[in-house]
């Protein structure tokens, strides 16, 4: 099955099967990976599933949508290839995504 | 003592995120959540919006899927707690069965405020607050039916926008001078007044509902100086009360809400509350609030699950909020009450977004970002800062 892992900013990782239909933070929440909130259900309000997605698979997965971006421009810990890992909806192509976690959820 | 047994009443929002923190923060002995909703812990602020205009199914409220609960070895009661038995630490069922515990969470919520008028509880006439109410609204809410909301607070008028898009005839009957007067500044409550009124919705401010009447259903509601509404459907949506009978009963502090330090811990050291049943002393507000918030019920979630393993982990998150009405997206941050200037960014008489930041002695306190993330986000940080603002920076800010 389908794999995609999340990094803590300390490191630690954990791999969480993916599924299509949800989005990204909807399979981190699922399988209780730590430091993904998403406090909002889902819908780019509220900041707190922010993802820095590895380099290497920043085109596949593509980039942030207009709110999304406003979101994110003002976060400290905003990298090149943040994502709102609920603007994302899983792909079957991206198995061995990996993706790492800020160290604080705004 | 993470070997023992956690019990959490409430598969409340916060209830759900105490359960997923217990083992996220290492809580290897039984985890029970008992709930007493037939269906699994699930998002609530989509009921008013999403989930009422028919936008989102069931499914997709769930907070977590099934199998997580499993998978974390979390097991599920549909059950109602009589009681607490501090000394013996364990509760009581209304079956009269028992569950002992080693650390217990309160997470009850709140309940619809109910309307004491004549004819609240005839057939057609709605609360909202539980997937079931909504599921109720949803049979009666068909297409050209009139409905009447009472109450002009963030549920009243969502509540409205949803009932709109499903093609009712929609009135809001609001007792104030003005929609969201407890929440906003006067400047936003005319936005959001002119909004729902170019929308097509009737609002009426100073309306004061007397009585609903109707023989075998709501037919008309009737207002103070003799008015009668026709209508199909009511919605009231007149605030909640937290539900703090259990914690009260068994010899807690209560006031308001159940009373919780900065660990979300009760006057019982066994006992952690989190969520709209709690009141909370927010040292950045000088004063104790019991907070009406899914944000807020997660954060504190996060350390009740925290103190309960043994670890420290403060509440300590700005309080957040959102509301979805049409294509506008409200995002608040902090809160509002006591500000002594408001400054404008944007023209909430003509445009459709627009900041409404709220100062006292100066500071940013409180933010209303109407289709304004960058607002938003900034804001929060302004706030959390706490410092002096720049009103030309501030408003540039928000413009640039």
């Amino acid at each position: 099955m389908a794999a995609v892992t999340f990094v803590s900013h300390d490191g630690e990782k954990h791999e969480a099967p993916l599924e299509e239909g949800l989005t990204l933070m909807q399979v981190a929440v699922d399988n209780g990976v730590p430091g993904i909130d998403g406090d909002c259900g889902g819908e780019a309000a509220c900041g707190t599933c922010h993802v820095v997605v590895d380099a290497q698979w920043a085109d596949t997965v593509g980039g942030s949508g207009p709110v999304e971006e406003e979101m994110l421009s003002m976060n400290p810990e905003r990298q090149p290839t943040s994502r709102l890992s609920c603007q994302m909806n899983v792909s079957d192509g991206w198995d061995g995504l990996t993706v790492h976690l800020p160290e604080f959820q705004m | 003592m993470t070997r023992g047994t956690a019990l959490v009443v409430g598969a409340s929002h916060a209830g759900a995120q105490v359960v997923a923190g217990l083992r996220q923060q290492g809580w290897s002995g039984r985890v029970v959540l008992i709930g007493d909703e037939a269906v699994l812990p699930y998002h609530r602020p989509p009921l008013s919006k999403a989930y009422l205009s028919g936008k989102s199914a069931i499914g997709e409220l769930a907070i977590r899927k099934p199998d997580f609960y499993a998978k974390q070895e979390i097991e599920l009661r549909d059950a109602r707690v009589e009681s607490i038995e501090r000394a013996e630490r364990r509760l009581v069922m209304a079956d009269g069965r028992s569950l002992s515990y080693d650390k217990l969470a309160l997470c009850t919520g709140g309940q619809a405020r109910r309307l004491p008028v004549p004819g609240a509880d005839l057939p057609g006439v709605h609360y909202l607050r539980t997937f079931a109410d909504v599921e109720q609204i949803r049979e009666s809410a068909q297409p050209g039916k009139r409905a009447v909301i009472v109450g002009g607070g963030y549920i009243g008028l969502e509540t409205a926008a949803s009932l709109l898009a499903l093609g009712l005839d929609v009135t809001v009957l609001e007792a104030a001078e003005r929609v969201l007067m407890r929440v906003t500044a006067p400047e936003v409550s005319a936005f959001y007044e002119r909004i729902h009124r170019e929308a097509g919705v009737t609002i009426r401010t100073g309306a004061l509902v007397e009585a609903m009447t109707g023989e075998d259903r709501v037919r008309e509601v009737q207002l103070a100086g003799g008015e009668r509404l026709r209508a199909d459907l009511v919605v009231i949506g007149v605030g909640i009360e937290p539900n703090t009978e259990l914690a009260a009963a068994a010899g807690l502090v209560v006031d308001d809400g159940v009373v919780i330090d900065d660990n979300a811990r009760t006057s019982d050291t066994d006992i952690v509350a989190a969520g709209d049943c709690t009141s909370h002393w927010m040292t950045h507000y000088g004063r104790r609030i019991r907070l009406e918030s899914v944000p807020s019920a997660g954060e504190q979630a996060k350390a009740a699950a925290a103190t309960m393993c043994g670890k420290e982990k403060t509440i300590a998150a700005l309080p957040w909020f959102w509301s979805d009405q049409y294509d506008l997206k409200l995002q608040i941050a902090g809160l509002s009450a006591g500000y002594d200037e408001i400054l404008l960014s944007g023209d909430p008489t003509r445009d459709r977004d627009f900041t409404c930041f709220y100062l006292r002695e100066q500071k940013l306190i409180a933010a209303d970002c109407v289709n304004r993330p960058r607002d938003f986000m900034r804001s929060k940080q302004k706030i959390t800062e706490g410092l002096e603002v720049d009103r030309a920076e501030l408003v540039q800010i928000a413009a640039d």
